[in-house]
C-alpha cells in the first residue's frame, strides 16, 4: 500500500490511463481546430470533438446535440442560470434553488440578485433534502427556473430530482441541475429527471480538469440561452472559443468507461463505504452521518466525531488526504455551510470529515483509515474538555461559553 | 495549511494534558472558547499559597492544532512562575514562540484568556476562603 492514501474523490479525481491514452494524441499529432472546416487537421479534431459529444450524451441519456462543452461545471452552472436569467427576463425574474447547493450556483444566484432577480433558497430537512412542499410553495407566475443540485458534494446526499423535475415541467419552469458529483457515478437520465440543463465535469469522472459540459434541452421544450462568452458562435452559439480538444476527447473517453463500468464501481463502492463505516462504528462511539443514509451516493460518507475538532482530526492523520467542514480548514473561518444547514448544531460541523472513494480506493486502505482515525479520535478524545465533561455528565447544550 | 515544526511538537507530545482536582482551593480552572466556534480550551492551575508560585499546570483543548500547541506551551511556560509573572504572558509570545500564522492568532487569544481565567479563578477561591473565615470569626464572636 502506497501512502499518502486519497480519500477525497469528491474534490477531483486522478485521470484514468485509459483517458489519458485518448487525450495525447490531440495534443500534437492531431492538433486541429475543430472549426477549421476546410483541411483535414480540423476535420479530425471535429470528429474526435463529436465522437466525445456522443460518448458524453449517451451516459445521460440525451442527444449529443444537447451537449454543449464549457471549462468546465463552474462554467456550466453560470451559463445554465444567467444563460435562462437573461433569455427569459420577459417572462420572469424569479429562481428557486436551495441553501446546499454549490458555491457556483449559490454565488451565481447572488449576484443575479444584485441586478435585480429574486432568488428562493430553500432550506434542507435534517437528511439534507428538499421539501417537495416547500418547493410548490415557493413557485410563483415569475419564476423561470428551478435550480436543484443531484448530489451533494459534501454529504453525498441524493436530491428527489424526478420528483422536481416533474414539478417544473407540470408548472412549466425550467430546471436545472448540477449534476457533478453524480454523473458517472450513479444512474443519471436527462429524460427521467425532466431536467432541461444538467452541469457536469469532467475531472470529477477520471477526466482531465478544465473541462465540462452543460446539457441542454432541444425539444419539449427547446430551451433558449444566452450566451455568456461572445466571439464565434461556437457551440450552438451558446459558448464561444476554440474547443479544448484534448480535454473534449478526454471527458469523452471518461464519460464511456464510467458507463460501462458503472454498476461494478457501485457496488464495489458501496461495500468499501459501509466497510468504513461499520468499523468506525464499531471502534467509536458518538459518530454521527451526516445527511440521509438512504439518499445518498455509494462512494461518500461524511462523518462528524463529536468533541473533535476537524482540522486537529486532519493533522493527525495527514497520510490520508480527506477534507473535513471545520472553519479551520476553510478560507472563510466559517464551518461548512451545508452542515449547518442540516441544523445538527455548529459543533458537529467543526467536527466532521468527508471520505470520498473512488476507482482506485482498496481495502486495505479503508483498513488503514479506520485504524488511523481510530487512534487519533481516542487521542484527542483524551485531551478534549468537552469529552471529559460530557463523562462528567455535564449537558454542553446548557453551558454559559465565553466567546469572543 | 502547513504548520511549523513547534506546533507540530506541541501536537505529536502534548505537555501536560490532565486535569487538576478544581474543588481544590489552591487550583485555578480557566474555561473559554465554544463548541461552536471551534474550540475550548481548559487550563488549569495550582498555586503555593505560601510563595504565590504555579507549581503545576494542566489543559485538556478542543480545537485545532494551533490550539492545542498554544496551551500545551501556555502550560510549560506557568509552571514556576508566580502568579503576577504569568499575568504578564500574551498573546503575543505564543505567536512568536510558536510561529502562528495570522488566521491562527485566535488561538493564542485564546490561550492568554484561558492563563487569565484560571489565575482569576484561584484568586477568587482565595478571597472566598479568606472572607469564609473572616464570616467564621464573626459568627464565632457573639457565641463565646
Amino acid at each position: 500500500m502506497k501512502l499518502p492514501i486519497y480519500m477525497d474523490y469528491h474534490a477531483t479525481t486522478p485521470v484514468d490511463p485509459r483517458v489519458l491514452e485518448a487525450m495525447l494524441p490531440f495534443f500534437n499529432s492531431h492538433f486541429g481546430n475543430p472549426a477549421s472546416r476546410n483541411h483535414s487537421f480540423g476535420w479530425e479534431a471535429e470528429e474526435a470533438v463529436e465522437r466525445a459529444r456522443k460518448q458524453v450524451a449517451d451516459l445521460i441519456g440525451a442527444n449529443p446535440k444537447e451537449v454543449i462543452f464549457t471549462s468546465g461545471a463552474t462554467e456550466a452552472n453560470n451559463l445554465a442560470i444567467k444563460g435562462v436569467a437573461e433569455m427569459y427576463r420577459e417572462k420572469g425574474n424569479h429562481i428557486i434553488t436551495c441553501v446546499t447547493e454549490h458555491k457556483a450556483v449559490i454565488d451565481t444566484c447572488k449576484k443575479l440578485e444584485k441586478q435585480g432577480a429574486r432568488v428562493t433558497y430553500l432550506p434542507v430537512q435534517k437528511d439534507g433534502r428538499i421539501s417537495l412542499e416547500d418547493l410548490r410553495a415557493a413557485i410563483t407566475e415569475k419564476t423561470i427556473l428551478i435550480t436543484i443540485m443531484t448530489a451533494n458534494n459534501e454529504i453525498g446526499v441524493l436530491q428527489p430530482i424526478e420528483e422536481i423535475g416533474a414539478i417544473a415541467k407540470e408548472k412549466g419552469i425550467l430546471f436545472h441541475t448540477d449534476a457533478v458529483q453524480a454523473v458517472g457515478k450513479v444512474p443519471f437520465d436527462v429524460n427521467k429527471a425532466k431536467a432541461d440543463l444538467v452541469s457536469m465535469s469532467a475531472h470529477k469522472m477520471y477526466g482531465p480538469k478544465g473541462v465540462g459540459a452543460l446539457y441542454v434541452r432541444r425539444r419539449n421544450p427547446r430551451v433558449l440561452l444566452a450566451e455568456q462568452i461572445s466571439g464565434g458562435g461556437h457551440e450552438r452559439g451558446m459558448r464561444s472559443g476554440t474547443l479544448n480538444v484534448p480535454g473534449i476527447v478526454g471527458f469523452g473517453k471518461a464519460a464511456e468507461l464510467c458507463r460501462l463500468d458503472m454498476s461494478a464501481d457501485t457496488e464495489r463502492l458501496s461495500k468499501l463505504r459501509d466497510r468504513l463505516n461499520e468499523k468506525l462504528h464499531k471502534n467509536l462511539d458518538e459518530i454521527y452521518i451526516n445527511g440521509s443514509q438512504e439518499h445518498r451516493l455509494p462512494h461518500n460518507l461524511n462523518i462528524s466525531f463529536a468533541y473533535v475538532e476537524g482540522e486537529s482530526l486532519l493533522m493527525g492523520i495527514n497520510d490520508v488526504a480527506v477534507s473535513s467542514g471545520s472553519a479551520c480548514t476553510s478560507a472563510s473561518l466559517e464551518p461548512s455551510y451545508v452542515l449547518k444547514a442540516l441544523g445538527a448544531g455548529d459543533d458537529l460541523a467543526h467536527s466532521s470529515i468527508r471520505f470520498g472513494l473512488g476507482r482506485w480506493t482498496t481495502e486495505e486502505e479503508v483498513d488503514y483509515v479506520v485504524d488511523k482515525l481510530t487512534s487519533v479520535v481516542r487521542r484527542l478524545r483524551e485531551m478534549s474538555p468537552l469529552y471529559e465533561m460530557v463523562k462528567e455528565g455535564v449537558d454542553l447544550s446548557k453551558m454559559q461559553w465565553v466567546t469572543h | 495549511m502547513a504548520y511549523s515544526d513547534k506546533v507540530i511538537d506541541h501536537y505529536e507530545n502534548p505537555r501536560n494534558v490532565g486535569s487538576l482536582a478544581k474543588d481544590d482551593a489552591n487550583v485555578g480552572t480557566g474555561l473559554v472558547g465554544a463548541p461552536e466556534c471551534g474550540d475550548v480550551m481548559k487550563l488549569q492551575v495550582k498555586v503555593n499559597p505560601e510563595t504565590g508560585v504555579i507549581d503545576d499546570a494542566k489543559f485538556k483543548t478542543f480545537g485545532c492544532g494551533s490550539a492545542i500547541a498554544s496551551s500545551s506551551l501556555a502550560t510549560e511556560w506557568l509552571k514556576g512562575k508566580t502568579v503576577e509573572q504569568a499575568l504578564a504572558i500574551k498573546n503575543t509570545d505564543i505567536v512568536a514562540e510558536l510561529s502562528l500564522p495570522p488566521v491562527k492568532i485566535h488561538c493564542s487569544v485564546l490561550a492568554e484568556d484561558a492563563i487569565k481565567a484560571a489565575i482569576a479563578d484561584y484568586k477568587k477561591k482565595q478571597d472566598e476562603q479568606k472572607t469564609g473565615a473572616a464570616a467564621g470569626d464573626t459568627h464565632a464572636q457573639p457565641t463565646a
